[in-house]
């Protein structure tokens, strides 16, 4: 029952993250995503301090709060300051994740959370958090009630702002020139990611949520020309590496969101095989026909 | 108090060590992340750092030693397989150059933790301290490990002397470099074998998950001091130094702190404090700039005034009250006497209580202002065949600006005009 | 004369350098305009401040009279080929169906009636057939096509083109030509940003000649002289850069207060 419990909430997780990555890599922000995920930390951080517990909603403002920071940032320092993007990008995460860590070391006492888990967090743990309602049923854990809610919220979010992420990821100029708030979109889906980052904080920590969001989004992206079907396509890698990474680690006896980083990983070299191997036969098919 | 003065007078050997060997790693990767960063490659260092610890993991689980040479083997492999498979990717398929890096560093790390996990689960005694890698813990290097390091840094840092100019030119102008039978290749090869090996010791220091910062973060800082390559160089360096030193004071004070996120801190002051006070290209130095520029404008806007009136009155000499001035142009009262005073503390203008007049050294200057004001309009209205009641507006901004050298030059191609398009007559300063 | 876009005074800078000074022109309903001029002569953002899409330093733009806020649903731009990234996965129609998106419909469904409308563009273009291929197997023609297909689609009055002819073939070419001539008899309004002087005679009714500064604009048979042209290619004005490059150092504005 424990492995189905992990299992489920990971790939809850893996697959709400993995949504948002596939905007994330077509819009060529994978290392912003990285920079969020990192830049959070401070935020989780002090929400703890001030409400004393892992009380989701201040945590959660307060995660939506620092991403869109940290992109405004990031923005400071390449417009204002005129420094290189990726500099800019650089800086700012790593400066933000060392505030991160000093509040943790320094408050070790009172912060639940311990480097470990900034790492890779407790996916162990999920099956021993349960949700017991006051009138004492047992619902399961509640990561697992918390990372669906979290994922009907982001897919809510992909569906009814389908058309608006779409054109404004293949081409903003246009959609500005439609009329269409750019701005509005570009924050949202940061909001989104700085948001999910938080949720998924728990069980996979700060670093390798990068791997849930950019990994199966980019496998798929390798293996299809449709957005529909890289988002489905990038939602069963995340499930499938869900499991295999669960049973690697049970077989390794190490971490589980180590585990399911590196069978995402091992899912998309095959992805990328698959596509090297397609050109390769597009491009012999190609001469073949012109030399015929 | 008393433990700085204790650190600072390096009475115990171990602390010597310790701090030197950090500076020396800091100053290192200070000098490799300015290639780095004039390449615009500062995220391919942070996926370097984190595709290092499964190679130190496997590295350690082959060889059962923590030995730093052994452990740099691993690292080294692991962190050139990254680079190869970031190029692989981003050159194969439709995949961009960031998305690569992300999934390297993600991948890399996720199976470095998984290993890392994994033994110290194993429960194997020599474990203990693999750990640091993640965010550095300085004060447990041991004399050999330093050596080591510290050794691996020089050499480096004499290998990047050695090869300057060639980096120099492949960071700057890749083309040119070829052009003139550079082996292109091989330097990059090298500056990636070196860049490698940088982090490879700098994770020493600040461990993997912050060792970007330790690349980019001083050379971005030092980007503000100067436009010279060797100087910034030599500035992101003493950032990196004073980084490490500041790195091994802490863990000297609190030797349970990680090392990483204090060494990160202190580099993103120096860089946030250079971006805002560095001299001239600083954020501070350039708002003085505006600032000034403003108080140029209000000063030779104010002196156009008294030359307005007297063009109208044909009377430059004559008192004029702050009524009378403000009627001509819209002006705030309070901007019109701050103006006014500016003005006076350079002697171009005289008052008798509210009473103010235009000296003959303001004069000169508002007849300079206006005659390139009224040359300007000109220029646009022939060369950019704009009509004489569109040109005012630019003229009032541009008058501002025009030096004396662009001066004659207008002149020249406008033919020592003597109306403006509106045919008022353009002023000539009398000798 | 009617006119569809009138630009007033307009200066756009980059980081402060002007790139465009004081441009100052009208152009009429129901022609083809071509702007004409060098490469970095400001055509592409000429454009984008036409369409909002650059904050002008100074100056304005009307469409129709009016502001681009109340007529953007008459307004229709065609970027230029390569701002965009083919790889991108979607498909021809998805694409030419953006040509429906407004910011009042964002939310809801595509309909039929826009389908028919998508289908009735990629028609015009030729494109039909390719309807359900996906864009990253497109030639650079194929994609310019499937550009004008969706800016068809706005259903617009006026048609902002950057650069169709670049990279496309004789045959293309000529089809795209085809085209703007029909939608001129229809009454529409084109401008299209060209820089081959060789065809821009044949292809435009007016030409508006461009190079940092306007040089000269009008009906193309006035424009075709050799002093014009000479004056349009022979580089930028001295003076003129200069005081740019003394703006950027200096930190100043090309208006006096913001
Ligand atoms: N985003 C930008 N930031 C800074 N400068 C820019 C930017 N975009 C364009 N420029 C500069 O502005 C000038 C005009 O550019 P623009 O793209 O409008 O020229 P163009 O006439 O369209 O040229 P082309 O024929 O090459 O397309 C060029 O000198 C260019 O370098
Ligand atoms: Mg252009």
């Amino acid at each position: 029952m424990d492995a189905f419990w992990i299992i489920l909430s990971s790939s809850l997780i893996a697959v709400t993250c993995s949504l948002l990555g596939c905007y994330l890599v077509l819009r060529k922000m994978a290392m912003i995503g990285d920079a969020i995920s990192h830049a959070v930390l401070p935020g989780i951080v002090i929400a703890y301090l001030i409400s004393g517990s892992r009380e989701a909603l201040p945590m959660l403002i307060g995660a939506a709060i620092i991403g869109v920071f940290t992109t405004v940032l990031i923005e400071l320092f390449y417009k204002k300051a005129k420094l290189q993007i990726d500099a800019s990008i650089g800086i700012t995460f790593t400066w933000l994740f060392a505030i991160g860590i000093i509040l943790i070391s320094l408050f070790a006492g009172q912060v639940d959370l311990d480097q470990d888990c900034v790492l890779y967090g407790e996916i162990a743990y999920v099956p021993l958090d349960l949700w017991i309602t006051d009138a004492g049923v047992n619902m399961g854990p509640r990561t697992v009630w918390i990372s669906a809610s979290l994922l009907i919220l982001i897919l809510s979010f992909i569906i009814i702002g389908y058309k608006g992420l779409f054109l404004t990821t293949f081409n903003e100029e246009f959609a500005k020139a439609l009329g269409i708030a750019v701005g509005f979109w570009h924050y949202s889906l940061m909001s989104a990611v700085s948001l999910t980052t938080v949720i998924s904080f728990e069980s996979v920590g700060a670093i390798l949520v990068v791997a849930f969001l950019i990994v199966p989004a980019s496998a798929a992206y390798l293996i299809t020309h449709k957005l529909k079907e890289m988002l489905i396509l990038s939602a069963i890698f995340s499930v499938l590496s869900s499991i295999g990474g669960y049973y690697l680690a049970a077989y390794i006896n190490g971490s589980i969101a180590g585990a399911i980083a590196s069978v995402a990983g091992i899912l998309f070299l095959f992805c990328w095989l698959i596509s090297m191997y397609r050109k390769r036969n597009n491009t012999s098919r190609l001469i073949l026909n012109s030399t015929s | 108090m008393n433990d700085l003065l204790q650190f600072l007078s390096f009475s115990d050997p171990n602390v010597r060590f310790v701090t030197i060997g950090t500076m020396i790693l800091g100053a290192t990767a200070a000098m490799v992340g300015s290639f780095s960063f004039l390449r615009k490659k500062a995220l391919v260092g942070d996926a370097i750092a984190h595709s290092i610890l499964p190679g130190v993991c496997l590295a350690f689980m082959l060889s059962g030693s923590k030995d730093p040479l052994v452990l740099i083997v691993g690292a080294f492999i692991t962190g050139w397989l990254s680079l190869i498979i970031i190029d692989g990717i981003s050159r194969t398929t439709k995949l961009k150059n960031d998305a690569a890096i992300g999934i390297v560093l993600s991948v890399f790390f996720g199976f470095g933790i998984l290993l890392l996990t994994s033994i110290q689960q194993s429960g194997n005694a020599a474990q203990s301290g693999l750990d640091k890698f993640l965010f550095g813990k300085a004060a447990s290097l041991t004399q050999y490990d330093i050596l080591v390091f510290s050794s691996i840094g020089i050499v480096l840092i004499l290998v990047l002397l050695l090869f300057y100019k060639e980096f120099k030119l492949i960071s700057f102008n890749p083309d040119y470099a070829k052009v003139i039978g550079l082996p292109v290749k091989f330097l990059e090869f090298i500056l990636a074998t070196i860049t490698v090996l940088a982090v490879a010791v700098g994770i020493q220091a600040v461990g993997v998950v912050l060792m970007a910062a330790l690349l980019i973060t001083p050379a971005s800082g030092a980007r503000f001091w100067t436009h010279r390559l060797g100087t910034m160089i030599f500035i992101a360096m003493v950032f990196g130094a004073i980084s490490g030193f500041f790195g091994s004071f802490i863990s000297y004070v609190a030797p349970s702190m990680p090392t990483g996120p204090w060494v990160v801190m202190c580099l993103s002051f120096l860089t946030i404090g250079s971006i805002w006070f560095a001299p001239k290209r600083g954020m501070l130095a350039k708002y003085r700039v505006q600032h000034q520029n403003q108080q140029k404008i209000l000063k030779e806007n104010v002196l156009k005034l008294f030359y307005h009136i007297g063009e109208k009155e044909n009377d430059f000499h004559a008192e004029r009250s702050i009524e009378q001035l403000l009627k001509t142009r819209d002006l705030r009262p309070t901007e019109l006497k701050k103006g006014l005073h500016l003005l006076k503390s350079e002697n171009t203008v005289r008052n008798k209580d509210d009473k103010w007049l235009i000296t003959a050294k303001g004069l000169n200057e508002a007849i300079r202002i206006i005659r390139l004001h009224r040359l300007w309009e000109m220029y646009l209205n022939q060369r950019l065949k704009l009509e004489p009641d569109h040109v005012h507006n630019d003229a009032e901004a541009i008058e501002h600006i025009i030096t004396p050298e662009i001066e004659r030059q207008l002149e020249k191609e406008l033919n020592y005009p003597t109306k403006d398009p509106h045919q008022s007559i353009i002023p000539y300063i009398k000798e | 004369m009617e006119v569809a876009l009138e630009t007033h005074n307009l200066t756009v800078s980059y980081n402060r350098r002007p790139v465009l000074w004081n441009i100052d022109f009208k152009i009429p309903v129901g022609q083809i305009t071509g702007i004409i001029g060098p490469n970095g002569s400001g055509k592409t953002t000429l454009l984008k401040a036409i369409m909002g899409l650059v904050k002008p330093s100074s100056g304005y733009c009307k469409l129709f009279d009016q502001d681009l806020k109340q007529v953007r649903e008459r307004i229709s731009y065609v970027p230029q080929r390569e701002s965009v990234d083919w790889d991108f996965p979607a498909s021809v129609m998805d694409i030419v169906l953006m040509g429906r998106y407004k910011s009042s419909n964002l939310f809801k469904r595509i309909n039929q009636s826009d389908r028919d409308i998508a289908v009735e563009a990629l028609e015009k273009v030729n494109m039909l057939e390719f309807s359900n291929r996906q864009i990253s197997q497109l030639s650079g023609g194929q994609q310019q096509r499937v550009f004008i297909a969706r800016s068809l689609a706005q259903g617009a009055d006026l048609y902002i083109m950057d650069e169709p002819f670049v990279g496309v073939d004789a045959a293309t070419e000529e089809a795209i030509l085809n085209l703007l001539t029909e939608m001129k008899n229809q009454g529409k309004t084109v401008i299209v940003v060209h820089h081959d002087l060789q065809t821009a005679k044949d292809y435009f009714d007016w030409i508006v000649l461009l190079n940092t500064r306007l040089v000269a604009v009008g009906p193309k048979d006035d424009i075709f002289r050799e002093d014009l042209l000479q004056e349009a290619y022979g580089g930028k004005l001295n003076v003129l850069s200069k005081v740019g490059d003394l703006i950027k150092e200096k930190g100043f504005s090309v208006r006096e207060r913001k």
